[in-house]
């Protein structure tokens, strides 16, 4: 199926979820619904860089809070009592993506020459001192956290949640078709042989650095911009949980537990997950919520490494089809040994 | 004949192992060179030096005109520089026609070429024809034998189309009519105008192939010249007796 | 901020102090991660659970945090190589590990965690003891016995690595097995076995670690996440695995920081290691004692 084609059918499936929720008359749903979209946004934003690259990013919380706070200071700014919300989401949304993708460019950078350990060693210490930062930031509320009074309507969507409902939707489903773009395209192929061999990729011609910043950038602007509607969505930001590993571990779980080498892994993922635990959260607790996620990416990474796509395709198809994604096995090696150059490796 | 790759006094050292010292190689447009040595001795030290998989601490390499020791690796494969690995490092999340592609849509298209997606199907059915693996174009690199690993690490190799192809224990393991197979390909190559780099255990292939036979013992060059001379240099026989 | 000479000197104190502390939470991550390659996340998440059992025997029997420790640290070292027996079945072995490997160690660091506050809940916890309290002065500089005792007891550890490491059977085995596999299969020795043994000596100092960090202050569940950027910080800047080099590399942290905490305030110290993080990375992988 070509690109444009897909991207209109997701459309009209957002629509007839949109036009569904409408009917139940209950804007519970809408809020219910836009946490799951944006870990569809997140989830698929992870895998372009962990599935299609190989290298964990365990700073989602961080990326997702850049785009969040991006939006506090651009309210801190220039929204007035005069003029409430004169910035429009979709321009809070491309900054905040800016900013992320530009931090993630700088972080990729310094790391992403080393072996993929380190970045992700990085990315978790990046969400820590992000967080110092803002709370060391009295601008944007500090420790605190900041209000951001959001409108109860907007013409012409009736009340402002469907609004972000739909934005949060359009995100999503440009997300799903951008990861499918990049699945499909040269640049696709050449993550690809990044996860599986970086020494080999590069012997192949393949310009390993480049292609890991691009999916790095890619990757860490769709996240900030899931962030970007944030502050309208919650009224009240606060550092704390906005950093917290509550984003990362989800944007890790859901793709690992839908499976990582296509874009349909992160999707189902993430409607499975996040729809569980709205339910969880409403029933049991929150606390008991992260558990399970967090249980249920141990269970899965250990019996299901290819995730719930990898199960499906070994009941439908025959043998040598049944991997997706598979690594290169072996320890004949020793590991490689870290050296100043950016591709280093023992002599063999 | 012009000088196509020039080792300039090559060092590299691991930690306080030495493991190639004050090495100088030149290699002609055309040439088909033959790199023996006894295990350890350093010669895919030597080939990864080149190839920019490892960095040399001291000596330069030119390669075309340039030099090219400070370029990472894929910028060296641009320029015409390809190897296959010791160990086959195939992508194994890949079909092996997709294997092979890579090098066309990264070094090939890199250096203005862009074929039309036909051609470049062509082309990858006619390279893994070459190795014969052709028949098992969809499957995927677990499917083969360690025979046919080899095969296909240097049907990707060849597929950058590179002026200077080292081909790193190709041949291991092969029987002896896959050998006179691979050779076959790689006179091919040679006659078409590609410089070949052979690092061969096999001495039968090594001889049959060779025009120019150098040696390394323990990180240095011990001798370098016509293949029936080498072999009767002492301190070769003494190198491959001795041990 | 007023600069003073005794402030100077009391900040780089108990930067030294700290630092010791930090060596004695680093050194078992410099076998997980520096010596065996393991890249163990979940490190902290142990160490909190350390505090815990501490805080536990403690609160409920009276008995020294750092008593507490050692008594459960067989418990520790069992935890440990069942861990490792994990890992390596489900990654190690299916050479899985850059990925999914990574992402169960983010899952187990997050489990624990999460039932620690299920359990606990996330009030502070603290513990009490003899040393916890008083302070020497000598001089104008002053010794707090709370910060120089863990200071002490974390050195000896280390020094015992050490020695365990280089002087034994087991520890040259640790040692070789980055190095050259097939050279301890040679000698009939299992390398999985060696890494489980190294990997589950990894855990049990993460027992005492954790009870150190008890005494130096209260503790909650998720503290153990500003340690993974400091860790990580100070094994590679130690030169990944190697023991003198974490303690030079984390006193050296814990006087930046502390220098930090006295002049710019507490709350910028984690941005600190996080800082050497990346400059180590990005200028000298191989870290600060590196070749």
């Amino acid at each position: 199926m070509r690109t444009i084609p897909f991207f209109l059918i997701c459309l009209v499936i957002g629509g007839i979820a949109f036009a569904a929720a409408l009917t139940l008359g209950n804007d519970y749903y809408f809020f219910a619904g836009y946490v799951v979209l944006q870990y569809v946004v997140l989830s698929t934003a992870w895998n372009i860089l962990g599935g299609y690259c190989g290298y964990v990013n365990f700073g989602t919380g961080a990326f997702f809070a850049l785009g969040a706070y991006s939006t506090v200071t651009i309210y801190t700014l220039i929204d007035t009592n005069a003029f409430p919300h004169v910035v429009p989401i979709p321009v809070l949304m491309l900054v905040g993506g800016a900013v992320s993708a530009v931090v993630g460019l700088g972080m990729g950078y310094l790391t992403l020459r080393l072996r993929g350990a380190f970045f992700a060693i990085a990315t978790l210490a990046m969400a820590v001192v992000l967080e110092t930062l803002v709370v060391n930031w009295d601008f944007v509320g500090g420790s605190r956290g900041a209000f951001i009074i959001r409108p109860e309507t907007i013409a012409p969507f009736g009340s402002y949640i469907r609004y972000l409902f739909l934005i949060m939707l359009l995100l999503a489903v440009a997300s799903l078709t951008i990861a499918r773009l990049i699945e499909r395209s040269r640049l696709g192929y050449g993550l690809a042989t990044i996860r599986d061999d970086e020494f080999a990729a590069e012997a192949a011609g393949v310009p390993t650095l480049r292609l890991k910043l691009i999916a790095t950038t890619i990757s860490g602007a769709l996240m900030g911009m899931a962030g970007a509607p944030f502050p309208y969505y919650i009224g009240y930001l606060q550092p704390q949980p906005t950093f917290a590993l509550d984003y990362a571990v989800n944007a890790i779980a859901m793709p690992l537990i839908g499976g990582t080498s296509t874009w349909v892994g992160p999707l189902i993922g993430a409607l499975l997950l996040g729809s569980l635990q709205q339910i969880i959260i409403v029933t049991i607790s929150s606390a008991v919520n992260l558990l399970l996620v967090g249980a249920l990416l141990v269970a899965f990474v250990i019996l299901a490494p290819n995730g719930i796509v990898g199960l499906a395709h070994k009941y439908l198809q025959h043998k040598d089809d049944d991997f997706v994604g598979r690594r290169r096995t072996g320890l004949e090696a020793p590991a490689p040994q870290v050296e100043s150059s950016p591709t280093s490796e023992a002599p063999s | 004949m012009s000088e196509l790759l020039e080792v300039d006094n090559l060092g590299k050292r691991f930690g306080g192992f030495v493991a190639l010292e004050n090495i100088s190689l030149s290699v002609a447009a055309g040439e088909r060179l033959g790199l023996i040595g006894p295990n350890g001795s350093g010669k895919s030290t030597l080939v990864n030096c080149i190839c920019g998989t490892l960095r040399n601490e001291q000596g330069s390499v030119r390669f075309d005109g340039r030099q090219i020791d400070r370029l990472p690796a894929h910028r060296r494969t641009h320029l015409g520089l390809a190897r296959s690995f010791q160990l086959p490092r195939p992508f194994v999340s890949m079909s092996l026609i997709e294997n092979v592609r890579i090098p066309l849509l990264y070094t090939v298209e890199a250096r203005g070429t862009r074929h039309a997606a036909e051609q470049i199907e062509e082309r990858c059915h006619g390279l893994l024809r070459e190795v014969g693996l052709e028949a098992k174009a969809r499957r995927r690199p677990s499917d083969l034998t360690q025979v046919e690993m080899r095969k296909l690490e240097l049907a990707r190799a060849v597929a950058a189309e590179p002026k200077l192809l080292i081909a790193d224990e190709a041949m291991a393991g092969l029987t002896h009519s896959e050998i006179e197979d691979i050779l076959a390909l790689l006179v091919r190559l040679n006659e078409q105008g590609v410089t070949v780099i052979l690092i061969e255990h096999i001495m039968s292939a090594v001889m049959s192939f060779s025009r120019r036979l150098v040696v390394l013992v323990s990180g240095r060059k011990i001798a370098d010249g016509q293949p029936e001379d080498v072999m009767r240099d002492p301190e070769v026989e003494r190198a491959y007796l001795g041990q | 901020m007023i600069f003073s000479f005794d402030l100077l000197s009391n900040a780089i104190i108990s930067g030294i102090l700290i630092g010791g502390f930090y060596a004695a939470v680093t050194s078992g991550l410099s076998l997980s991660f520096g010596i065996l390659d393991i890249v163990n996340l979940a490190h902290p998440a142990f160490i909190i659970l350390g505090s815990y059992a501490a805080y536990v025997a403690n609160s409920k029997f009276g008995i020294d945090p750092i008593v507490a420790a050692i008594i459960v640290l067989p418990a520790f070292y069992a935890l440990g190589a069942a861990v490792y027996q994990i890992y390596y079945v489900a990654f190690e072995k299916r050479g899985q590990e850059s990925l999914r490997g990574l992402a169960f160690f983010f899952g187990l660091l997050f489990i624990t965690e999460v039932s620690l506050v299920l359990y606990f809940g996330v009030d502070y916890r603290d513990v009490s003891a003899a040393y916890i309290g008083p302070t020497w002065h000598l001089g104008d500089v002053d010794l707090p016995l709370r910060l120089l005792t863990p200071c002490l007891v974390s050195l000896a550890l280390i020094a015992c690595l050490q020695l365990v490491l280089t002087r034994t059977f087991v520890g040259r085995a640790i040692m070789a097995v980055a190095q050259d596999q097939l050279a301890l299969r040679l000698m009939a020795v299992n390398p999985v076995r060696i890494k489980r043994i190294a990997f589950a000596i990894s855990i049990a100092t993460a027992s005492l670690a954790g009870a150190f960090l008890i005494i130096i202050q209260p503790v909650e569940p998720s503290v153990g996440r500003d340690y993974i950027g400091r860790i990580f910080a100070i094994c590679v800047l130690g030169g990944m695995g190697s023991l003198p080099g974490t303690v030079i590399a984390a006193i050296l942290i814990g006087v930046i920081e502390s220098l930090t905490a006295t002049f710019y305030g507490p709350s910028w110290a984690p941005a600190v290691s996080f800082g050497f993080l990346l400059l180590t990375l990005a200028v000298r992988p191989a870290g600060l004692l590196g070749r």
